[in-house]
């Protein structure tokens, strides 16, 4: 049996917020993951036995290029508002570059911690810095993904302002937003705690 | 998922910014219409997902209960030759002068495998992945759930971490044999014993496929009653069991994530070589190059998860019997919003008494002492809960069908695991009980038992809305009171065996004259969980006849219930209902109210005051 459903309208647009909500707990549990990876962090440096050591530099300046990466996509959202297609392809463009930037940025901050004699297995302060920051590098690459999907949209598509392609780019840049939000809480959490 | 073409498509079409433009799949109507791969089985339909969840749990129950009758073989009758299942478990089984003998490395695999399956598998995916499915869509008045595909994931991840599971079971090193909280070293060291290579390995892959598909489904689960509601369905008006699976999915997905980064960091240990949960180990007399990590480490991850996993399995029994009672007792539930409170309150303290698994792994007995406090508190919502399940008994014009007596043998489980937990809860009892058989009796009573009571509750009530046809009530009522009975003989024991210091996962107790004595009374209970398998086994019997030969249900609503899964068609296609989706106007519990069940599509009355809503 089969049955032919016209949605309406406003079932329509649930599912437009159904998505930002499956979106949204999505973030809740990887915040959950994390939370735990940090916490497991606090717990077993009050055991004793853990090494000090400065974070690699680069990680700070990382922090600059994936603040601006937020930022860009954010000018991008804007002017695809606007209407403004070259500007909203170019810094959509931009901002995944800045992502791969990232991405091999953080691999040289781990090769600066094994110049430095910090290998995974050296301690667990070590291990720790590795293994967080290796899944956070692992959820940037989930956002990777969604922009590869949305730059396909911005440069496949003909342009045009429609509710789903907002709809569609908002969710791209809660996530983006949340990959780099996610960074700059590890960050101040590795430098202070 | 949207393909770029057909998004291109919609956009030529309806590029325009006016309403018919939102979405690409919708405005040439949906048809729900499927071949037999699409319906059987990669379905997107919550009633086919449901179905497939039910049974994969029915299949995992059957192996699950299989093996711990072969421990319970072993416990029972130790010297016994065992010849007989070389068949079965092959070289598992040792011959020697013709006498054959269980392997205790095997004995380890199977109580592991047996508490993975039971609480993952059948209690976690079984009992909330069929239920959620079935009923959320029904009884919130939606076409389906938020996501169909991603739905349709959830299931297909879970059969893949079964299967792996499975696949482990064949393993020549045999599977993990750690015990089911995978406590390192011997989880983090793959030659810790036999079943910490590569059963391990396949424990954690699989367990990490089992998270994800819970993951998809809380998702969907969460974003559907918040978000897809009937008119009028306000949150008050929301039957008990959609409470009770919103908050278990919520319980869900804020610690199933932790244990992922428990299985993480232990990966890490393990194939890596970091030590995050190793420190200074022998093996065999050589000092393992492993310094600084800590075990407990991993069982304070493993029990954030761990408790609030005991509650995800029960929560959702809390629900159904809720439900069930209130239809068959025809009176509204008693206290429905001290009810929805207190699942509420039970799930915020399920996240802060994890350390009550851990008063004998070493942890600060200072702040034992406020994990003792948090776990006794949740003593009280416990209380308010049975006490309002009885008070809707009270005084009730009850039906004493199969789904109402195990709804009340439900309390009367719940109340007598309960109990036991409170000794538990007590840090200093805690030192005599702690790996002792009442924690296994304590555990078995309060979740295994009862939550397949809550299960089979909804199983036998709900089944004309899965299968259009009702179960055998005679098998019903025998499959009820023999588990009832036996049950109790099972696990009841158990407690003098733990009261006397027996501890559990022990292979056999011959060497110790302490608990020689103990020997007939695990005969005992070793026949005792015989004759309850067989009677599941009739339980199963009666299901699958049923599908195919039992009474029709001949009208729509056979229980003359209130809520809105009796207003869609028997055997209704993808989509629910063929009309509009019915709007509410009143809570779910008007039973007898006036003489009579006024279902929750029925308007107010002049005057009529809505029990549930809350704008009064
Ligand atoms: C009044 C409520 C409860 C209290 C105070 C309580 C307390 C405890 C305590 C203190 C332990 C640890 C015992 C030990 O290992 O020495 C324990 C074990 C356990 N409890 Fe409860 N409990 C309660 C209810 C429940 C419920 C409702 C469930 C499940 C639905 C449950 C499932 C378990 C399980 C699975 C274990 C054992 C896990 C293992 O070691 O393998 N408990 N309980
Ligand atoms: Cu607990």
């Amino acid at each position: 049996m089969a049955y032919t459903l016209d949605r309406t309208y406003e079932e329509r647009i649930r599912r437009f917020s159904s998505q930002r909500y499956g979106l949204y707990l999505a973030i809740v549990s990887m915040l959950m993951l994390f939370a735990a990876l940090t916490s497991a962090y606090i717990v077993r440096r009050s055991a004793g036995n853990w090494l000090e050591f400065e974070l690699p530099s680069i990680f700070y300046i990382n922090t600059v290029v994936i603040v601006l990466s937020s930022i860009t996509l954010h000018t991008s959202w804007h002017l695809f508002k606007k209407g403004n297609k070259a500007g909203y392809r170019l810094l959509m463009v931009l901002t995944f570059i800045l992502g791969i930037t990232f991405l091999v940025m953080q691999y040289m901050g781990w090769q600066e911690m094994t110049a430095q004699g910090l290998y995974l297995q050296v301690n667990p302060s070590a291990s720790f810095i590795y293994v967080i920051s290796g899944i956070h590098a692992a959820h940037l690459i989930g956002g990777l993904g969604t922009l590869i999907v949305a730059m396909a949209h911005a440069f496949r598509l003909r342009f045009k302002v429609t509710e789903i392609r907002k709809h569609r780019f908002e969710l791209v840049i809660i996530y983006w937003h949340f990959v780099d939000l996610l960074w700059l809480y590890l960050l101040v959490f590795f430098v202070f705690i | 998922m949207a393909s770029i073409d057909i998004i291109k498509q919609d956009e030529l079409e309806h590029g325009h910014d006016d309403h018919h433009g939102h979405d690409d799949h919708d405005h040439h109507g949906d048809k729900y219409q499927s071949g037999f791969i699409t319906h059987y089985i990669f379905s997107t339909d919550h009633k086919m997902i449901s179905k497939q969840f039910l049974i994969t749990g029915m299949f995992w129950a059957v192996i699950g209960a299989l093996m711990s009758l072969v421990f319970r073989l072993q416990l029972g009758f130790p010297e016994e030759n065992m010849l007989w299942l070389k068949p079965i478990l092959g070289k598992w089984i040792t011959v020697s002068d013709g006498i054959g003998t269980l392997a205790p490395d095997f004995y380890y695999a199977l109580v592991t495998m047996h508490g993975t399956i039971l609480v993952f598998f059948v209690l976690t995916a079984g009992l909330s992945g069929t239920f959620s499915n079935l009923l959320i869509p029904l009884q919130i008045g939606a076409r389906d759930m938020a996501s169909g595909f991603l739905n349709m994931l959830s299931y297909w991840f879970f059969f893949l971490a079964g299967t792996i599971m499975f696949a482990s079971l064949f393993l020549s090193t045999g599977p993990f044999a750690g015990g089911w909280t995978a406590y390192p070293p011997l989880s983090a060291l793959p030659q810790a014993m036999s079943g910490s290579g590569a059963g391990m390995t396949l424990w954690a892959v699989s367990l990490i496929f089992f998270v994800v598909s819970v993951l998809l489904g809380g998702m969907n689960y969460i974003t559907t009653v918040l978000n897809l509601r009937t008119k009028g369905m306000t949150m008050w008006r929301l039957p008990l069991t959609i409470w009770a699976f919103l908050v278990t999915a919520i319980l869900g997905l804020l610690s199933f994530p932790v244990l992922v980064s428990a299985i993480f960091l232990l990966i890490f240990d393990r194939s890596l070589g970091t030590s995050f949960f190793l420190s200074e180990i022998f093996i065999q007399g050589e000092a393992l190059s492993n310094v600084g990590g800590s075990p407990i480490l991993y069982q304070h991850l493993f029990w954030f998860l761990g408790h609030p996993e005991v509650y995800i399995i029960i929560v959702p029994a809390f629900g159904i019997v809720s439900e069930v009672m209130s239809v068959h007792a025809r009176k509204p539930i008693f206290g429905y919003k001290a009810m929805v409170l207190s699942i509420l309150a039970i799930a915020i303290l399920a996240f802060i008494v994890w350390a009550h698994h851990m008063f004998m792994s070493g942890v600060n007995p200072f702040i034992a002492n406020i994990f003792v406090l948090f776990t006794l508190i949740i003593a009280v919502p416990s209380a308010v809960k049975v006490f309002n399940w009885i008070a809707t008994l009270w005084g009730g014009n009850i039906r004493f069908n199969t789904a109402m007596l195990f709804s009340i043998g439900f309390v009367s489980l719940f109340i007598s695991g309960g109990l036991t937990g409170i000794f538990l809860g007590n840090s200093a009892i805690d030192i005599q009980l702690h790996d002792t058989y009442f924690v296994v009796a304590h555990f078995h009573i309060v979740m295994g038992i009862a939550a397949f009571f809550g299960m089979y509750a909804g199983v036998y009530h709900w089944f004309p809305r899965l299968y259009g046809r009702f179960m055998n009530e005679t098998l019903g009522k025998i499959h009820f009171w023999g588990t009832m009975i036996g049950a109790y003989a099972i696990f009841w024991p158990m407690h003098y065996l733990g009261m006397a210091g027996v501890p559990r996962r022990y292979y056999k107790f011959g060497n110790f004259d302490a608990f020689a004595h103990f020997g007939d009374m695990n005969k005992f209970i070793t026949i005792a969980a015989i004759i309850v398998f067989f009677l599941q086994v009739l339980m199963l019997i009666n299901f699958f006849y049923s599908i195919f030969r039992g009474k029709k249900q001949t009208t729509l609503n056979p229980y003359d219930a209130n809520t809105l899964e009796w207003t869609v068609p028997i055997n209704a296609g993808h989509g629910n209902w063929s009309g509009e989706i019915p709007h509410v106007h009143r809570w779910a519990y008007d039973y007898s109210k006036g003489g009579r069940n006024i279902p929750q599509t029925e308007p107010l009355g002049d005057g009529e005051q809505d029990m549930g809503n809350d704008h009064h």
